[in-house]
């Protein structure tokens, strides 16, 4: 289990990571969802008591990660698969790491099978493809046997067999009882793998919820609507509770009713209706709109103007 | 101790400290051996076979320093960190590693230096007979032991190898002595300066026969005091380096 509360990152004026909340709970992937520059990376950092929090805490199973004593048996990382010196051999990396934590030499053999990379141990690091370097993270990752394991973009620029050995083993983690912590930027490339996703904007929380949920809310589906009796139908709509009306073209988008409920509401004003569309946008153009504008997406959801110190909290509740 | 275990694998585990080990001992024993080859039968004394000491230890600083500077130039000081969150633990364990292994290859250094001397020029009086004699050679592995130290609390300041060498280098071989080249003032800061003190532990005091600069310089200490004053010097620098690793962003 990890709970960040209130972690808040500046570097000198610039705010990195704002006062952000939120919990991974074990059993369970839990997708770190943001665009790039969002303070993912400065959070796992935290995380791992790599760069200290102006502000605010963050806890693993209750316990700063700086008094954990020997931490790669509870929690494993993969931050970024080029944090390896390039002349030192894949098994050597890893034998210091073992020694560090006082694992058995046998351990750092048992993860190089698991990670296919036993044949090119004796490689250097430095010549390794960016995909046979994180396997090598994810090795080091799983040195310790951790019940919690942090993953910071580990399918990048990787190739589809890659991609699919890190979800299936993240789906492994988690299915056994671990908590599984991985960052993306792509949120289909989490809709398939996350259980549970924390997705932030600007350094701020949007949203914890549900996977399913949460792309069900993003994908937002909006109704188009054309009628030779536009303004009625604009009125009617605009007096239904959760219906937001806007133009476009010679018709009308309606977001926050099913297209059920447009047709209901048409029907009851006896109105004309020429076109009654669902328009499924797409799941990454929603998202790109809800993290980059996030205090416009608040703004817009609750009906009134948000301060920029409003708008984290309130993607919490 | 598996901190040390762990410091050893990493230096042990890429080649270029073992080519840094071998430049400085090939840089001290040719140059020994030269001069010893050279130098008039009077001139040649015990101290004199240690001629090379203070170049070859740049080498070895150099060795030092990129222990440090390569783990911030490739981020695994994150991943040493993230193994060990108590930085100043993994900090001193490399030290340690570090300075042992200096002050080892500088024995071997002057011990062979000295044994070449004896076996290129067999008439010289090279016995090492008196307590300075001994000091002037055994000594050698002291100062190369301190100033790896030194290297290694520079480099985890500066982080970069281009700028801590550099520093570490200009300071040792230039700035020193230039400083005492300023008018009225300069000799009174130099008579402070660390490595003056480690160059007087190493060849202060011996024969009174040797003259030349070092002797020109009147110094508050005697050779060990020197020593004292130079591992002072050392440690204030490694403190810092101790608390800034500490509190900055890994």
């Amino acid at each position: 289990m990890i709970e960040a509360v209130g972690l808040t990152k500046r570097y000198g004026r610039t705010v990195a990571v704002n006062e952000l909340s939120f919990t991974v709970r074990p059993g369970r992937v839990t997708g770190f969802l943001g665009p790039n520059g969002a303070g993912k990376s400065t959070t796992m950092r935290m995380i791992l008591g790599l760069d200290r929090p102006t502000a605010g805490d963050v806890l693993i199973d209750g316990r700063h990660y700086r008094d954990l004593h020997r931490p790669l048996r509870h929690i494993g990382a993969l931050l970024d698969a080029k944090w390896v010196h390039p002349n030192r051999s894949a098994r050597a990396h890893l034998r210091w790491l073992a020694r560090s934590n006082g694992l058995p030499r046998g351990r750092v053999e048992e993860v190089l099978e698991l990670v296919g990379l036993a044949s090119v141990a004796d490689r250097n690091a430095g010549a390794f493809s960016l995909g046979m370097a994180q396997r090598l993270g994810i090795a080091a990752a799983l040195l310790g046997d951790p019940q919690i394991l942090l993953f910071d973009e580990p399918v990048n620029g990787l190739d589809p067999e890659g991609i699919h050995w890190i979800r299936q083993l993240m789906r492994r983690l988690a299915a056994e009882g671990r908590t599984v912590f991985v960052s993306s930027h792509l949120l289909s490339e989490m809709a398939q793998t996350a259980d549970e996703l924390v997705v932030i904007g600007k350094g701020r929380l949007i949203a914890q919820s549900g996977a399913a949920e949460f792309v069900e809310r993003a994908s937002g589906a909006a109704v188009r609507v054309r009628s030779p009796q536009l303004e009625r139908l604009r009125t009617a709509l605009a007096s239904t509770a959760g219906a937001r009306v806007r133009d476009e073209d010679d018709a009308l988008v309606v977001t926050g009713l099913t297209s059920d409920q447009v047709g209901e509401v048409a029907a009851a004003q006896g109105v004309v209706l020429h076109e009654l569309s669902p328009q499924r946008g797409s799941l990454e153009e929603a998202f790109i709109r809800m993290t980059s504008g996030a205090v416009e997406y608040h703004a817009e959801e609750t009906g009134e103007h948000l301060h920029l110190g409003d708008a984290g909290a309130e993607g919490q509740r | 101790m598996n901190l040390l275990a762990v410091e050893r694998i990493k230096l042990f585990s890429t080649r270029s400290p073992w080519w840094s080990m071998l430049a400085a001992l090939v840089l001290m024993l040719g140059m020994s051996t030269l001069f010893a080859a050279v130098l008039e039968p009077g001139a040649l004394e015990v101290a004199a076979t240690q001629v090379g000491y203070d170049l070859a230890l740049m080498v070895v600083m150099v060795m030092a320093t990129l222990a440090v500077t390569t783990e911030y130039r490739f981020n695994t000081i994150k991943v040493s960190f993230q193994a060990t969150p108590r930085r100043s633990a993994v900090l001193l364990a490399k030290t340690v590693v570090v300075a042992v292994l200096a002050g080892l290859l500088g024995e071997i250094a002057a011990f062979g230096s000295w044994g070449l001397a004896r076996l290129v020029r067999p008439e010289a009086d090279l016995r090492i007979d008196t307590a300075a004699e001994w000091r002037q050679v055994a000594g050698v592995g002291l100062v190369w032991a301190l100033g790896a130290v030194l290297a290694v609390a520079v480099g985890a300041l500066l982080r970069q190898t281009a700028g801590a060498v550099t520093l570490l280098l200009v300071y040792a071989l230039l700035v020193e002595s230039l400083v005492g080249l300023i008018p009225k003032v300069g000799q009174n800061i130099r008579r402070w300066l660390p490595f003056t003190h480690a160059n007087h532990f190493v060849r202060g005091g011996g024969q009174p026969a040797e003259g030349g600069q070092e002797n020109a310089l009147s110094l508050p200490f005697g050779p060990w005091g020197s020593l004292a004053y130079f591992a002072g010097v050392v440690l204030v620098i490694l403190v810092l380096a101790l608390v800034t690793v500490n509190r900055r962003d890994a």
